[in-house]
């Protein structure tokens, strides 16, 4: 029995760590979603140029790379340079892809379509130009602080792994604050609401847009540094299937709601954990991806989404 | 002569297609790119009649695929050879006749696996029906990955000795007629069904679906066969696919294969028959085409020291190469190669020479 709940205990822990990073993924895709109505298929592959971006800032500050700052800076500071520059780093990636891919599609008025197209060109190009340029090796993300075991008499705890569940959460505390509570945040919910009349208010949907995708990216940045922190293995092709399902996981939840993408990104990872934990591992995304449609084929707006009526 | 004209033209070109490789002018790597034009056709004509012209926006194709491709080659590799299944069941002649069966099996089954995607889709539509159809394929993707009896993840082998089978009894390039015939198949079906009365409830949806409901379509059926319809000539591609290339494992249907068919859908143009055939063939030569340029490409800039010396160009800019075309493409001509128009529209003098409905 004990040994039993000890073992739930610890799963749902590593599920809690696991949906996090989902949860912080989706978060990015449900605000750029809820504002420009576009499933910005890149993210995934900025959540990867994040963990890249991540890797050279601290191999940087540590001295082992490039060679510009000798070595010997303590750990915990690297990860306090590291955060805020990986971060910026991050949404300037984001907003050049809008500058350069989206926002001249979206001047011509071209169809939604085109735009998703777009966003998964982008997403390819990412992927395989770090393929190209870095080559295939992987890399190893250096060990930045020492991790520590909490023992709670039947269960244990890394502080890694605190930290990545409080930085999830308070990224989402945040993000509503933003949304709900400042002038910023209600113009955004109010280009979602209509895009056409919002301009002719004097608000500069532009620069919103802007503020969008520089929130959305610094997410994936802090998504991409806990997640090499926390698997340290990097590859090219990480971002692919993370984003894809934290896509879902942000569908799952309701597309465009925010507390629908924090909700989605546990439920997915609560899921996979648990598979893994019962069958054998192979069956992960079988069960995953089949439990996803069986929601969504019931609540076929996810669960915190609303239907919407259609006027004709 | 009007109404000849097009079976004469195709007939025409197999005929010649067949003398080149009877000839030897074609070697096979020559072959090769050929199937793989007639195989992107399907693909390509198959995913355009739903996103395109049904206005749906489905993003999984290469797992329908993944289902034609295993289902047929199972079929032919258990009835044809000695093999994990046990010892032939067919004599070899009967390859001739057997392969097209288990294509066609292979395409039923695909059609069936459609399914997982039609019944979500009459409650659901736009961006949560890309998530239905992503997931669709995943789920078909792992699921060829847990059964052992194929191989599981590392794949199933075996298709060769029946595609050598097939050309030791009549001594013809059967796969290339195959493959030819198969495409012209996909295109005339999908040219009769969008054309036919029933077919216009597809445009219909297109332009909205709760008006399309109301004036009398029934909406859920005409997505039931048309999800079908496009998964089980995906399935069709999908067996071509494997016996051409006599090997298949999972990981050649992931995400990147159903953006291949994405790409030519857009390029050709959303609704346009014509336009996906032309883009089809486009992409395809454009791909084979990249795997010399690269290495040329590669000598030139070194000659010319613009790159360092440890560094080469490699095949994997193939891949930012192309989105980059057709990123370039959405930004000056957003509706692709054709539009909404078939060429037929475009130059309209060509309606005098031949019939196509």
């Amino acid at each position: 029995m004990e040994i039993f709940l000890s073992t739930l205990v610890q799963n749902v822990l590593n599920a809690l760590q696991w949906g996090s990073f989902y949860s912080l993924i989706a978060l990015g895709y449900c605000l750029v979603y809820g504002v420009l109505q576009l499933i910005n298929f890149a993210h995934g592959d900025i959540f990867m140029v994040g963990a890249y971006i991540a890797y050279f800032v601290a191999t940087l500050f540590l001295g082992v790379q490039f060679g510009l700052i000798p070595p010997g800076m303590p750990g915990w500071m690297v990860l306090a340079l590291a955060v805020p520059l990986t971060m910026i780093l991050t949404a300037m990636v984001g907003v050049t892809l809008e500058r350069v891919a989206y926002r001249p599609l979206r001047r011509k008025g071209a169809h939604r379509l085109y735009v998703v197209i777009t966003a998964l060109m982008c997403g390819l190009i990412l992927e395989h130009a770090n393929l190209a340029l870095l080559g295939a090796s992987r890399r190893r993300f250096p060990h930045l602080i020492e991790e520590r075991l909490w023992d709670f008499g039947f269960f244990s705890v890394t502080n890694l792994k605190v930290m990545v569940i409080l930085a999830a959460l308070l990224v989402f505390i945040g993000l509503r604050l933003i949304v709900t509570r400042t002038r910023i945040g209600m113009a955004m919910r109010a280009i979602s609401w209509d895009r056409f009349a919002i301009p002719l208010m004097g608000i500069p949907v532009d620069s919103v847009i802007i503020f969008t995708f520089i929130l959305g990216s610094s997410i994936a940045g802090l998504g991409g540094l806990l997640f090499a922190m926390s698997y340290p293995v990097l590859e090219p092709y990480m971002g692919a299937l993370i984003g894809w399902k934290a896509f879902i996981a942000a569908v799952v939840g309701g597309i465009g709601s925010i507390r629908g993408a924090y909700v989605g990104g546990f439920l997915l990872g609560f899921v996979e954990i648990m598979v893994v934990a019962i069958f054998p591992s192979t069956f992960r995304d079988l069960i995953s991806f089949t439990i996803l449609l069986m929601i969504l084929s019931y609540k076929p707006t996810g669960l915190f989404g609303m239907a919407r009526t259609t006027k004709i | 002569m009007q109404r000849l004209s097009v079976p004469l033209l195709l007939t025409a070109c197999l005929v010649i297609a067949i003398g080149m490789v009877q000839g030897g002018v074609l070697d096979g790597y020559a072959q090769m790119v050929f199937m793989f034009v007639g195989i992107n056709i399907i693909m390509a004509t198959s995913l355009n009649l739903i996103n395109g012209n049904m206005g749906e926006f489905a993003c999984g194709h290469a797992g329908f695929m993944a289902v034609g491709a295993y289902v047929s080659s199972v079929l032919t590799v258990a009835f044809l050879t000695d093999s994990r299944f046990g010892p032939a069941i067919l004599p070899e002649s009967a390859a001739l006749w057997f392969f097209p069966v288990s294509l066609l099996a292979g395409a039923a089954v695909a059609a069936v696996a459609g399914l997982l995607v039609a019944f979500p889709s009459f409650k659901t539509r736009g961006d949560y029906l890309a998530i239905i159809t992503i997931a669709a394929s995943y789920i078909i993707k792992s699921a060829i990955e847990n059964i052992d009896a194929v191989g599981g993840a590392r794949g199933f082998m075996g298709m060769s000795r029946v595609v050598s089978a097939m050309n030791s009894t009549i001594d013809l390039p059967w796969m290339i007629i195959w493959t030819f015939g198969s495409a012209v198949l996909c295109v005339f079906v999908i040219r009769r069904y969008v054309s036919s009365t029933y077919g216009k409830g597809v445009m219909a949806i297109c332009q909205d679906e709760v008006a399309a409901n109301i004036m009398s379509v029934n909406t859920n059926r005409v997505k039931l066969v048309t999800f079908m319809l496009s998964s089980g000539l995906a399935g069709l591609a999908g067996g071509l696919f494997a016996h051409a290339i006599g090997y298949v494992n999972p990981g050649n249907f992931t995400i990147l294969k159903s953006t291949e068919a994405m790409v030519m859908v857009y390029l050709g143009g959303m609704g346009s028959l014509s336009g996906a055939v032309m883009a089809a063939i486009l992409i395809t030569f454009l791909m084979e085409s990249l795997r010399f340029l690269i290495p040329m490409l590669d000598t030139a800039l070194h000659a010319v020291y613009l790159l360092p010396d440890g560094y080469e160009l490699t095949q994997v800019w193939k891949w930012v190469i192309i989105p980059l075309l057709l990123i370039l493409l959405m930004m000056f001509r957003p509706e692709g190669i054709m539009g909404n128009k078939e060429i037929s529209d475009v130059f309209p003098k060509l309606k005098k020479f031949y019939t196509f409905k």
